[in-house]
């Protein structure tokens, strides 16, 4: 069992919801990653979403967009990504890493390159936003050997033959899309969610986490309402925009910067 | 019922043999690769959506009711077939080969871009979609997606980077005019590929009502083999028209390459005739040795970007490169997968032209034949003159001249140093 499943497995035992921020790695610099993902996993955090930035994120809105290009003029390499969770592991070996992100800087990296330093970095699992669940042999070849879960997302739009595809290929967990659109927009319509998680329930046991507009307590208890948990990305990168570059920050300061998922972490307890 | 198809209904279709008989150049396969590169690679919003054009597509591909709708308005409305011209004094200045002007420039909407527009559009219709968006470069595939909107009744919204809405204000206006909505994009380097990306996050989000009319033959399957299949409209005349007036097919092909839709739909219909030669000429931009061009398929390598892959710019951390051509429209660090392909089996030559190059061919042009080439196509013009003084005058070239440069003269005049 991987740590991702384990994790997920005890706080179902426990009737608890997993959550998830997003970051992007290297925003506002490289300097501070490690230490907003220290932060996070004090304010509740169970999984990390780490975002390696891509010159063309055109799955994201605005938000996680601008993120992206913060990380991009610091400079921050899919290599670097790797050494942030490298940092990282030598202070926390419980809380797992899913890397997040478009195909581009893997391919031009190489799948068994990636794969084996991703593996002696710590890395959990991998979700490549624009890798679908049949063009995925190469990667799969190269990281499923290593114990690295496969993530994949499940759409509003996603067919029933897909959905069996999808749920065949994932591993750790099933990331379902909350709405169509981009990162960062606003959830209408909780119904449909609801049918589709409890559809998914009846050809899977593949945990589902929802993510994508997902801001504050009150949409985070919706949805874990209705799911094993929650993702939360454009609040938090939001949040993070403030930091400032080449400013030191206190460990105090950045809890306060992430404050959004001690809230809604709160807000999931008493549930 | 069966359906019967007759060969040359398929060869419209672009497949060019019947079933059972493909060869390798009858693809893509059934996931649109052309040897390794092409493929769907897009966010999980998408993927039903270009399942769905697929779907559609395969099926109209082989209805020859769409093919006449098809021909009936690229003859009534677009003003096809175009001209081939053979152009006797730019022939003369460089001494060698015939070189003969496929006339796209002369199409509605002043490029080869109403080709694909008038397919799509169809498409459009069909599906039942009241809306549509598409990304525009220089402003060519927003003016001809505007233009059938309007013919059809359509809502229209093209994206636009904001520094190519700067440099190409004259096809702004005349999309605002047709009724479109002119959206700039603000984000990453301002120009077409951020266009794209913006308008695939509008299709994810408006993904039940909204046709997406890609420009070119690049971007998630199906779309390279489709607009292929629009575009080879031209590859078809020009065979017609080169055994009509020279007899005989023509010695070598040179389009303009940025995305590749006007080259793929010039070569193809001539893949199988081993004796044309092909060259692509891709943007130089300030000479391949500077790293300021937009010529993937001569220095860059593959990758993957809006759904395909393809050769990209790209460093070497995977992060796509800011592109530099003088033309707006070669001015995109991607290119048609099916180019790839045909560039590694060596079936066709991609060579690159600079923008002192391409402006040369389009004064000389201008000055020889009276007629203003676009700055894209330019650079074919361009490779084709220095490919015919090596060649001798027996032979001929066919340039696919793409589009006309009405669009371009406040470039032109810019670096000229004048204000108009």
């Amino acid at each position: 069992m991987s740590r991702i499943s384990k994790i997920i497995a005890s706080l179902q035992a426990q009737n608890k919801k997993v959550l998830i921020p997003y970051l992007v790695a290297g925003d506002p610099e490289k300097g501070l990653t490690v230490q907003l993902m220290h932060a996070l996993v004090k304010s509740g955090a169970h999984i990390i979403e780490l975002g390696i930035p891509f010159s063309d994120p055109s799955s994201d809105g605005t938000v996680i967009q601008l993120g992206g290009e913060r990380a991009l003029r610091q400079g921050t390499t899919l290599l670097d990504v790797l050494a942030m969770v490298t940092e990282f592991r030598t202070t926390d070996q419980q809380t797992p890493i899913v890397l997040m992100g478009y195909l581009n800087p893997i391919e031009i990296m190489g799948y068994e390159t990636f794969a084996a330093a991703a593996h002696t970095a710590g890395v959990d699992g991998v979700l490549v936003v624009d890798l679908p669940a049949y063009e995925c042999d190469e990667l799969f070849a190269a990281v499923r050997p290593r114990g690295i879960d496969t993530i994949f997302l499940v759409a509003p739009t996603t067919t029933a033959a897909r959905e069996a595809a999808i749920c065949e290929n994932s591993t750790g967990y099933l990331y379902y899309v909350s709405l169509k659109g981009v990162t960062g927009a606003a959830i209408t319509d909780k119904t449909a969610i609801r049918d589709k998680i409890s559809h998914l329930r009846t050809i899977t046991n593949l945990p589902v986490v929802v993510g994508f507009g997902i801001k504050d307590a009150e949409s985070a208890r919706d949805m874990a309402d209705i799911s094993d948990g929650v993702i939360v990305g454009s609040a938090l990168v939001d949040s993070i925009s403030h930091l400032q570059v080449g400013r030191r920050y206190s460990e105090d300061e950045l809890m306060e910067v992430v404050s959004v998922i001690a809230i809604i972490s709160e807000a999931l307890k008493k549930h | 019922m069966r359906y019967t198809v007759s060969e040359s209904q398929v060869v419209h279709a672009g497949s060019g043999l019947p079933a059972g008989q493909e060869d390798q150049f009858s693809g893509p396969d059934l996931h649109g690769h052309f040897g390794r590169y092409g493929g769907a690679f897009v966010g999980e919003t998408l993927v039903a959506a270009v399942e769905e054009l697929d779907r559609v597509y395969s099926k109209m591909a082989l209805d020859p009711a769409f093919w006449a709708e098809f021909d009936k308005d690229l003859k009534h409305y677009v003003g096809r077939p175009s001209p081939l011209y053979l152009a006797e004094r730019l022939t003369a200045r460089y001494g060698g080969a015939q070189i003969v002007l496929k006339r796209e420039d002369l199409n509605h909407t002043g490029a080869h871009k109403i080709n694909n527009t008038i397919g799509q559009a169809l498409l459009a219709k069909f599906m039942g979609k009241p809306r549509i968006i598409a990304e525009t470069g220089a402003g060519q595939h927003g003016v001809a997606s505007a233009t059938v909107a309007a013919r059809l009744g359509l809502e229209c919204h093209v994206y636009m980077g904001a520094d190519d809405i700067k440099r190409q204000s004259a096809n702004v206006y005349r999309m605002k005019l047709l009724g479109a909505n002119v959206i700039a994009v603000e984000s990453g380097s301002r120009t077409l590929k951020d266009a794209l990306n913006e308008a695939l996050r509008d299709w994810a989000t408006n993904v039940d009502n909204t046709y997406y009319i890609i420009g070119t033959a690049a971007g998630p399957h199906p779309y390279p083999r489709m607009v292929r299949d629009f575009q080879a409209v031209i590859g078809r005349e020009a065979r017609e028209q080169s055994q009509e007036q020279f007899g005989r097919l023509p010695d070598a092909l040179v389009a303009c390459v940025g995305g590749g839709s006007n080259a793929i739909g010039l070569f193809h219909p001539f893949l199988r005739d081993a004796d044309v030669a092909m060259y692509g000429v891709e943007a130089g931009g300030d000479g391949l040795e500077t790293g300021r061009h937009a010529a993937p398929l001569s220095a860059g390598r593959p990758g993957v970007l809006h759904g395909n892959r393809t050769y990209l710019m790209t460093d070497d951390a995977g992060q796509i490169l800011d592109t530099h051509s003088v033309s707006a429209g070669l001015d995109y660090p991607g290119v048609g997968p099916e180019h790839s392909w045909l560039k590694d089996i060596h079936r066709v030559n991609y060579v690159a032209a600079t923008d002192k190059e391409a402006l040369t061919a389009f004064r000389d042009l201008t000055r020889l034949e009276g007629i203003i080439p676009a700055l894209e196509s330019s650079h074919a013009v361009a490779y084709a003159c220095k490919l015919a003084a090596d060649m001798p005058r027996d032979k001929f070239i066919v340039v696919n001249l793409s589009g006309r440069g009405d669009k371009d003269i406040h470039t032109v005049a810019g670096i000229d140093g004048i204000t108009i």
